[in-house]
């Protein structure tokens, strides 16, 4: 068979989904924020809700998410989304709000916001990109940074005894009683894509039927940053971050799932 | 000749050459070209384009959202 006579309209199996503006993504080769953004554009454009969500973009790399992810977006404050989409949930209940925020942003100058979100039982969805690191601003250390980890301000790789603990804050909100879906993947292979894709379906099933906080973790490269090209960046993830973050449910229905 | 049922198109100028769409097929159907777009980039191409099936793996990893899927699900 002919090239010509497969790509034809009629044998399309895949494209970007128009809930992606044709603007290039800002990102670097690679960078998983990307993958990600389309996930969540997928599930809104198959729930065909495109009009009624509203989605809350960080500071950081993902500051400009609001140029290409087809929705009406607000930019907050660093570390503020999750208040921001406290105030737009309430203000309009019927409408779906998200955040999309870096563990800077998350975990770092916004843990009060995220906490006090995730206790409260907001009805949002909060996706999580946790890169182990400041991405935007030139790779420095984060609360994420897991040990031994090398980044522009722990050259040496991080001393848990200078810099004290990572934090696995996705683990900590889950312990809240208004969280009812936590759970942490990655876009970094197709199986991973598409087990993403489905927490993210369930996060936005959970909010439309009101049951609470649904909180996504994606672990994902910043290869910028941790100076590896993009395909070892995600394997040096999988062999390094996996063990400390390990992908998988953590809270299912309100409930803390058991590991054996 | 080996019965062709998919392939991919990639918009090469939005290509960014990341490979992550390399690493991810499985019939190691795409490289990347030896020719770059104008941001200077080795853009991604279907080098074996007889083994494509169509799968779509490359295109739901690709960060950049730039390859769309073809399949023909008839049988030989
Ligand atoms: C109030 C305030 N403090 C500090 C900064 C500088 N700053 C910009 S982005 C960033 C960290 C972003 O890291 P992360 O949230 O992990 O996102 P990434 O860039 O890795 O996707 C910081 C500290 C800022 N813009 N505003
Ligand atoms: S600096 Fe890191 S997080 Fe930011 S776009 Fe580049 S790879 Fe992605
Ligand atoms: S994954 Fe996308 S951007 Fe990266 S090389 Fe493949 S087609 Fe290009
Ligand atoms: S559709 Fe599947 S087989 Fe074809 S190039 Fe993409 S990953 Fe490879």
């Amino acid at each position: 068979m002919k090239l010509q006579e497969i790509i034809k309209e009629e044998n399309l199996v895949y494209k970007r989904t128009p809930l992606m503006t044709d603007n290039v993504l800002s990102y670097c080769p690679g960078c998983g924020h990307g993958t990600a953004h389309r996930i969540v554009m997928e599930v809104i454009e198959e729930m065909g809700v495109q009009d009624d969500t509203i989605g809350i973009a960080p500071v950081g790399c993902s500051v400009l998410a609001y140029d290409f992810m087809n929705i009406d977006m607000v930019q907050a404050a660093h570390g503020r989304a999750p208040a921001v989409a406290t105030g737009i949930k309430r203000t309009w209940p019927d409408k779906f709000v998200f955040t999309y925020q870096g563990d800077g942003d998350l975990a770092a100058i916004g843990t009060a916001e995220t906490i006090h979100a995730c206790n409260r039982g907001e009805n949002i969805t909060i996706i999580f990109i946790n890169n182990g690191i400041y991405g935007m601003t030139g790779g420095q250390m984060a609360p994420t940074t897991i040990e031994g980890m090398k980044t522009s301000t722990s050259p040496y790789g991080r001393d848990l005894q200078l810099m004290g603990n990572p934090l696995k804050i996705t683990e900590l909100v889950a312990q809240l009683p208004g969280t009812y879906f936590v759970a942490r993947h990655s876009v970094h292979n197709p199986a991973a894509v598409r087990k993403t894709k489905r927490a993210v379906q369930k996060a936005f099933q959970i909010q439309k039927e009101r049951k609470g906080l649904a909180f996504i973790e994606i672990v994902s490269n910043c290869n910028s940053g941790w100076k590896l090209p993009p395909v070892k960046a995600n394997q040096w993830m999988v062999e390094n971050m996996f063990p400390f973050f390990p992908p998988g449910d953590i809270k299912v229905d309100g409930e803390l799932v058991k590991k054996e | 000749m080996a019965k062709v049922i998919g392939a991919i198109v990639v918009d090469t100028e939005r290509c960014k050459g990341c490979e992550v769409c390399v690493a991810s097929c499985p019939m190691q159907v795409i490289e990347l070209s030896k020719e770059v777009n104008g941001k200077g980039y080795h853009f991604a191409y279907m080098a074996q384009p007889d083994a494509c099936i169509g799968c779509a793996n490359c295109a739901i990893v690709c960060p950049d959202g730039v390859i769309t899927v073809y399949k023909v699900n008839k049988r030989a």
